[in-house]
């Protein structure tokens, strides 16, 4: 995903200096280790049958290849035929039709918290830039639903949203919040957006401080609007790291998984299950194959997101971090 | 006017929910629906009931378990990180665009797709239920935020300290000792900071590669039962909640500056 081309061409060196190799190398090892082989070994277990009984011989075989038998297990809920080749449409029940509307989730999930996020995001950090008495007082307030575990965020908001809890009645309502579908999605939404709605606004808020203020104040001289200065000064500058903290919470959503589990119901088929879930019940339930398939399809669809948000929408996100300073553009 | 009004529907929207957790973790039992956000019927008996290890829950023990977790997590990815930073902010060295893109795509790879292959690994070498089960999952998050948080600030350091001892005879190494280390002392310790809030808030691989006398804190609260299953003690899940958020929440508020300084260094640029 990251495009070496542009890359400016590293200064020639006669001999390989082993200095940096040996700086950089643990960290790198340990990344392969713990990232690197478990990645590999996932996609060769998605590829390999169950263990069991082979009708064919009555022996307990090991498995072997199975093709991409897991992969359309989930994509087109192809369940392999009772005692022989080929494949039936899997039967209601089967974990497999639960991953579409899964899938649907989490895509719903990403699209409208990153959506919220970034417009409140966008709207605490312009208050937060504004050099206002208490300043220090409502960075540090914005970090407290960043500071707090996923876990005990979903506990907070399960007993907020509880029947009886603090949301119905403040509301004046009698909602099933974490039973009702819609309102189950709209429980996880607010718990989100809750939690990291602030984070987006620090990014932003950093974004927003690396503008010259001279740039506004000559943009006054000329007579540009509140609305002209933002739309054609503040958007377009801050623009770089807006889309990194858009690509860091996007790629965050799409890997969902402690919020719906512990706020809504760790069943694969509530309404708020997403393909993060998936993977774990799959594994659970003793499928490694076929949940090291969905897992690989989860990486696959995050590292699509990426790539094209790096590619197409101008995530910069690796120039950033080479160590040279790189002007606003 | 309107940046104040802004300012205040800020703070609240930072604190309410947090401040609820806190009165309702000292609200009677009976009262715990209440719904005045004055603290009334101030009681610690949901702080026993949390504590107590009946019902299968261990949190004290979870507690301790996080605490160790998070703790050779953040020593190893600073140990490791550091020397990497450094390389990265200091040295020209052919394959550094190579190397800032691994760490990349490492900080933005999904922990799911590592549950299953290691459950497995970790099954089949009896580490079910050990430390190091945790530990070094947790590191494949941790270390790639501690390289970038170092590295940016490594690239804000003023180096002619570094060159006036190379100049003077230090080696590349003496220098880094000396000189280098004391002034990045305090990036290391909010990069520590950053560190051990992320494992210590770390959920879907711990739930999965712990059993229950290794279980973090997040996976204890997770599935804390209380006496009777069909009543969420939700009192009771407040005070734990309270217990693992304070310190975190205390520490935040405490160095909220170099936090701030630290995650958009890690999440945006140098």
């Amino acid at each position: 995903m990251t495009t070496s081309e542009k890359s400016p061409a590293p200064l020639v060196e006669k001999r390989f200096d082993w200095r940096p190799a040996w700086m950089v190398g643990p960290a790198l090892v340990i990344l392969a280790v713990v990232i690197g082989y478990p990645v590999v070994r996932a996609v060769y277990l998605s590829f390999r049958a169950d263990r069991g009984l082979d009708p064919a011989t009555g022996m307990f075989s090991e498995g072997g290849f199975a093709g991409f038998q897991h992969y359309l297990y989930w994509l087109t809920q192809a369940c392999p035929a009772r005692g022989g080749d080929g494949t039936i449409p899997c039967p209601p029940g089967v974990s497999a039709v639960d991953f579409w509307p899964a899938m649907g989730n989490t895509l719903f999930f990403t699209v409208t918290t990153v959506s919220l996020e970034t417009v409140l995001g966008f709207a605490m950090a312009v208050v937060m830039g504004k050099s206002i008495w208490g300043r220090s007082l409502l960075r540090a307030a914005v970090l407290v639903p960043w500071a707090i575990p996923t876990a005990v965020t979903a506990k907070l908001w399960a007993f907020i949203f509880a029947p009886n809890g603090i949301a119905n009645t403040m509301l004046g309502t009698d909602i099933a919040w974490t039973t009702d579908p819609f309102y189950a999605r709209m429980a996880i939404i607010v718990a989100d957006v809750w939690k990291t709605a602030p984070f987006m606004a620090l990014l932003i808020l950093a974004g927003l401080q690396m503008i010259p203020g001279d740039v506004y104040e000559a943009a006054r001289v000329d007579g540009a609007s509140r609305w002209q200065q933002f739309t054609r000064i503040t958007l377009p500058l801050v623009r770089p790291a807006l889309m990194v903290a858009i690509l860091f919470r996007t790629l965050d959503a799409l890997r969902m998984y402690d919020l719906p589990v512990i706020l809504v119901s760790a069943n694969s088929g509530s309404p708020t299950a997403t393909v993060s879930m998936l993977v774990v019940n799959e594994m659970r339930m003793g499928n490694f194959n076929s949940a090291s398939a969905i897992s690989t399809l989860v990486f696959l669809l995050i590292f699509a997101v990426a790539f094209v948000m790096v590619k197409f929408l101008g995530a910069n996100v690796v120039d950033d971090r080479t160590g040279k300073k790189e002007e606003i553009r | 006017m309107g940046t104040y009004i802004g300012a205040v529907l800020i703070l609240i929207w930072g604190l309410a929910p947090f401040y609820w957790m806190l009165v309702t973790a000292f609200r009677d039992n009976r009262f715990v629906f209440s719904s005045s956000p004055v603290p009334s019927h101030l009681t610690l008996d949901n702080f026993r009931e949390a504590l107590a290890t009946d019902a299968g829950n261990n949190f004290f023990g979870a507690i301790i378990n996080s605490v160790i977790i998070s703790s050779i997590t953040t020593g190893l990815a600073l140990l490791f990180g550091v020397f990497t930073a450094y390389a990265l902010a200091r040295v020209d060295f052919r394959g550094k665009f190579l190397v800032t893109g691994v760490i990349l795509a490492a900080s933005m790879f999904p922990g799911v797709a590592l549950v299953t292959p290691l459950f497995q690994l970790f099954t089949d070498i009896g580490w079910i239920g050990t430390y190091q089960a945790l530990i070094i999952p947790n590191i494949s998050f941790a270390l790639p935020l501690t390289i970038y948080t170092l590295t940016s600030f490594f690239n804000d350091l003023p180096w002619e300290l570094e060159e006036a001892a190379r100049v003077d005879g230090a080696t590349r190494g003496q220098a880094f000792i000396k000189i280098i280390l004391p002034l990045a002392a305090p990036a290391l310790f909010t990069t520590a900071i950053l560190a051990f809030i992320i494992t210590w808030n770390e959920f879907l691989l711990s739930q999965q590669l712990s059993n229950s006398s290794t279980e973090p804190v997040t996976v204890a609260i997770a599935r804390f039962s209380g006496v009777n299953p069909y009543i969420p003690p939700h009192a009771a899940i407040m005070a734990a909640g309270a217990l693992v958020t304070v310190p975190l929440v205390i520490m935040v508020l405490i160095f909220q500056r170099r936090i701030i300084s630290g995650l958009t260094a890690g999440g945006l640029k140098s």
